[in-house]
C-alpha cells in the first residue's frame, strides 16, 4: 500500500471532486463541471464513477460494485479489485452490508438506507444532448428552464410507437427545477430515485458531476394522457421466483429457448438463501 | 391607442460598419409593415434586433406586453425575452430549415411551442397540430412525416403553422416567399393575408420583393445603407416615390 495514495487519486484532486459533489448536492440535478483526471481505464468504463467513489471512500468503508445489476461481470470485478488494491477497503457483494455502492445501469432492488452512498457511472450527463448538439445552447436552456424540447422527444415517441418508447435514461425533473439524465438505468428504476441514500453521478469523459440529496423530489416527465409507466418483462425470475424485480432475458439455446432472471444478482441469491 | 411596438433610435454597428441606425417607428395592433431595400441595406439586421436575436448598440424597442404594458425588450431579462419569443412573438425565417427541426415530425414541430408553454396533454397537442396543419393546407395524414419529406412551399407553410400555433400578436417575417416559385408564392401570400386578417396579427415583413409588400403591407419603410430613407403608406410610396433610391427601386421591377 505504499505505491498509491489512498484510493489512487491525490488529495488535492479528491478535494476538488468533493467540492464539486457538495455543489451538486446544494443544487440538486445541476451538472457541476470538474477537472476529470486520467484514470487507468478507458473512458466509458466508469472513469467518472471511479473518481467520485475515490473522493468519498474512507478506510472504514465497505464497497460494492455492480454492473447491470450483477456483482460478477468484468467491469464490476475490475473496479472492485482496483479499490481493494489502491484503498485497501473491505468489499462485499451484499447490498445491505455496503456503505458505498458504485453502479452502472441499475439501482439495487433492496431499498438503500440513509447511511449509504450510491455512485452512478454516467456516459452522457446532458439529457438534451441528442436534441440540441450545442453545449452552449443546452446550458442556456437549463439556466432558463427552457425544457419544451424534452417533451418534443416524448411526443415523437408516442406519435411513432403509440407509447413513450424511451426505456432507459428516462428524463426526470428534480424538485421542479432541473431536468436530469438519471444515467442509463431502466425506467423501472426511476421511482426508486427518491431514496434515503445520497446519490452521486459522475461522468468522466464529459467532466460533470451531479447529485441528489436524500428524498429529493424526482418526477419522471410524461403527458397527462400518457402517464409515466415503469416497465419490466412480464415474467417471474426463473431462479428465485421474484415477480417484482427487474429481469434480464437470457437466450439459452439456438431453438428459441429463453429464461428470465433477476438482473440484481445479490437480491436473487439472497432470496434463494432465505428460501433454502 | 397604445402602439404594439415602439422603436426609438435603434442602431446596430458591426465594428465601424453600420448595420442599421436611427430607426424609429410605431407599429399599431393589426398593422402590417413592410421593410424593403437591397441586400446589405440593414433590413435583416433591423429585424433581428427587433426580435431580440441581436443586441442593438443603441435605442429602445418597447413592446406592449399583456401584463405590464410597454416594456423595453432590449433591457428585459433573457428569460422574459425568450418567453415573449415563444408566446407573443413569432419569427418566420427565409429558409424553412432555419425555423424547423428537420429531424422531428411535422406534428412535433407544431407542438413544440405549445409544450414550451407547458401543454402536457398529448391528445390536445395533437389536435391543435392537426388543426393548424389544416389551416396552412397540409393534410392531416402528413402529421407524422418529417419536414425533410416536404416540398419547399410545404416546409414554409409548416414553419408558419409552427409559429402561429400559440396565437402570437406580432409576427416577424424575413423574406417569407424567398426561393419559392411564383405560383407557390402566390398561394403562400394568399394564406398569409388570410391569417393576418383573421387573427388580427401585426407583422413586420422584410423583403426585397415589392409585389409582396404591395399585397400584404399597410405601411412601408425603405432602407438603404443602414438608414431609413423613406416611409409612408405602401401605395403612396410605391406609386409616388420621393427619394431617389425608392424611385430606382420601383422602376427596377421587371414588367411582365
Amino acid at each position: 500500500m505504499t505505491e498509491y495514495n489512498f484510493a489512487y487519486l491525490d488529495e488535492q484532486t479528491k478535494r476538488m471532486i468533493r467540492r464539486a459533489i457538495l455543489k451538486g448536492l446544494a443544487i440538486p440535478g445541476y451538472q457541476v463541471p470538474f477537472a476529470s483526471r486520467e484514470m487507468p481505464m478507458p473512458y466509458g468504463w466508469g472513469t467518472g464513477g471511479v473518481q467520485v467513489s475515490a473522493a468519498v471512500l474512507t478506510p472504514d468503508d465497505t464497497l460494492k460494485v455492480i454492473d447491470q445489476g450483477a456483482d460478477d461481470t468484468t467491469n464490476a470485478v475490475s473496479i472492485r479489485r482496483f479499490f481493494q488494491r489502491t484503498a485497501g477497503v473491505a468489499v462485499t457483494e451484499k447490498t445491505t452490508e455496503a456503505s458505498v455502492i458504485q453502479t452502472r445501469h441499475r439501482i439495487p432492488e433492496q431499498a438503500l438506507r440513509a447511511d449509504q452512498i450510491i455512485v452512478y457511472q454516467v456516459p452522457i450527463p446532458e439529457p438534451l444532448r441528442f436534441l440540441e448538439p450545442s453545449e452552449v445552447e443546452t446550458r442556456k436552456m437549463h439556466a432558463l428552464e427552457d425544457y419544451g424540447l424534452m417533451h418534443v422527444k416524448l411526443y415523437e415517441d408516442i406519435s411513432q410507437h403509440g407509447a413513450i418508447a424511451t426505456a432507459y435514461a428516462y428524463p426526470v425533473k428534480i424538485e421542479g427545477r432541473y431536468v436530469m439524465d438519471p444515467s442509463p438505468i431502466p425506467k423501472f428504476d426511476n421511482p426508486k430515485l427518491e431514496m434515503a441514500a445520497i446519490q452521486l453521478f459522475g461522468a468522466g469523459r464529459e467532466q460533470r458531476i451531479y447529485a441528489l440529496p436524500p428524498y429529493t423530489k424526482v418526477v419522471s416527465l410524461d403527458f397527462d394522457d400518457y402517464p409515466f409507466q415503469p416497465s419490466k418483462a412480464d415474467h417471474c425470475c426463473a431462479i428465485c421466483g421474484s415477480t417484482t424485480s427487474y429481469l434480464d432475458e437470457l437466450i439459452t439455446d439456438d431453438a428459441g429457448g429463453r429464461m428470465f432472471i433477476c438482473s440484481d444478482t445479490d437480491y436473487c441469491a439472497t432470496r434463494v438463501e432465505d428460501a433454502g | 391607442m397604445t402602439p404594439l411596438l415602439q422603436v426609438e433610435n435603434l442602431a446596430k454597428f458591426y465594428g465601424a460598419r453600420i448595420g442599421c441606425t436611427d430607426v424609429s417607428f410605431d407599429l399599431y395592433p393589426g398593422e402590417v409593415m413592410g421593410i424593403v431595400g437591397e441586400s446589405g441595406s440593414g433590413k435583416s439586421t433591423l429585424l433581428n434586433c427587433l426580435a431580440g436575436h441581436l443586441p442593438p448598440d443603441r435605442g429602445a424597442v418597447r413592446f406592449d406586453t399583456r401584463t405590464d404594458g410597454l416594456r423595453d425588450t432590449v433591457t428585459m431579462s433573457e428569460p422574459e425575452r425568450r418567453m415573449l419569443g415563444r408566446t407573443d412573438w413569432a419569427f418566420v425565417h427565409q429558409h424553412a430549415r432555419d425555423g424547423l427541426r428537420m429531424n422531428v415530425s411535422a406534428g412535433g414541430n407544431v407542438g413544440e411551442r405549445l409544450m414550451a408553454v407547458n401543454a402536457r396533454h398529448y391528445g390536445d397537442i395533437r389536435s391543435s397540430a392537426i388543426d393548424w396543419l389544416g389551416r396552412v393546407e397540409i393534410t392531416a395524414d402528413r402529421i407524422d412525416d418529417r419536414p425533410t419529406a416536404f416540398s419547399g412551399g410545404m416546409q414554409q407553410r409548416l414553419q408558419i403553422a409552427r409559429n402561429l400555433v400559440t396565437g402570437p400578436r406580432l409576427v416577424f417575417m424575413d423574406e417569407p416567399t424567398g426561393g419559392l416559385d411564383v405560383s407557390v408564392q402566390a398561394r403562400l401570400l394568399d394564406l398569409l393575408r388570410g391569417l393576418v386578417r383573421d387573427m388580427g396579427l401585426s407583422a413586420i415583413i422584410v423583403t426585397h420583393d415589392l409585389a409582396v409588400v404591395r399585397l400584404l403591407a399597410d405601411r412601408l419603410m425603405v432602407m438603404k445603407d443602414g438608414h431609413v430613407v423613406e416611409t409612408g403608406l405602401t401605395d403612396q410610396v410605391l406609386d409616388d416615390p420621393q427619394h431617389g433610391y425608392t424611385q430606382l427601386l420601383v422602376s427596377s421591377v421587371l414588367q411582365v
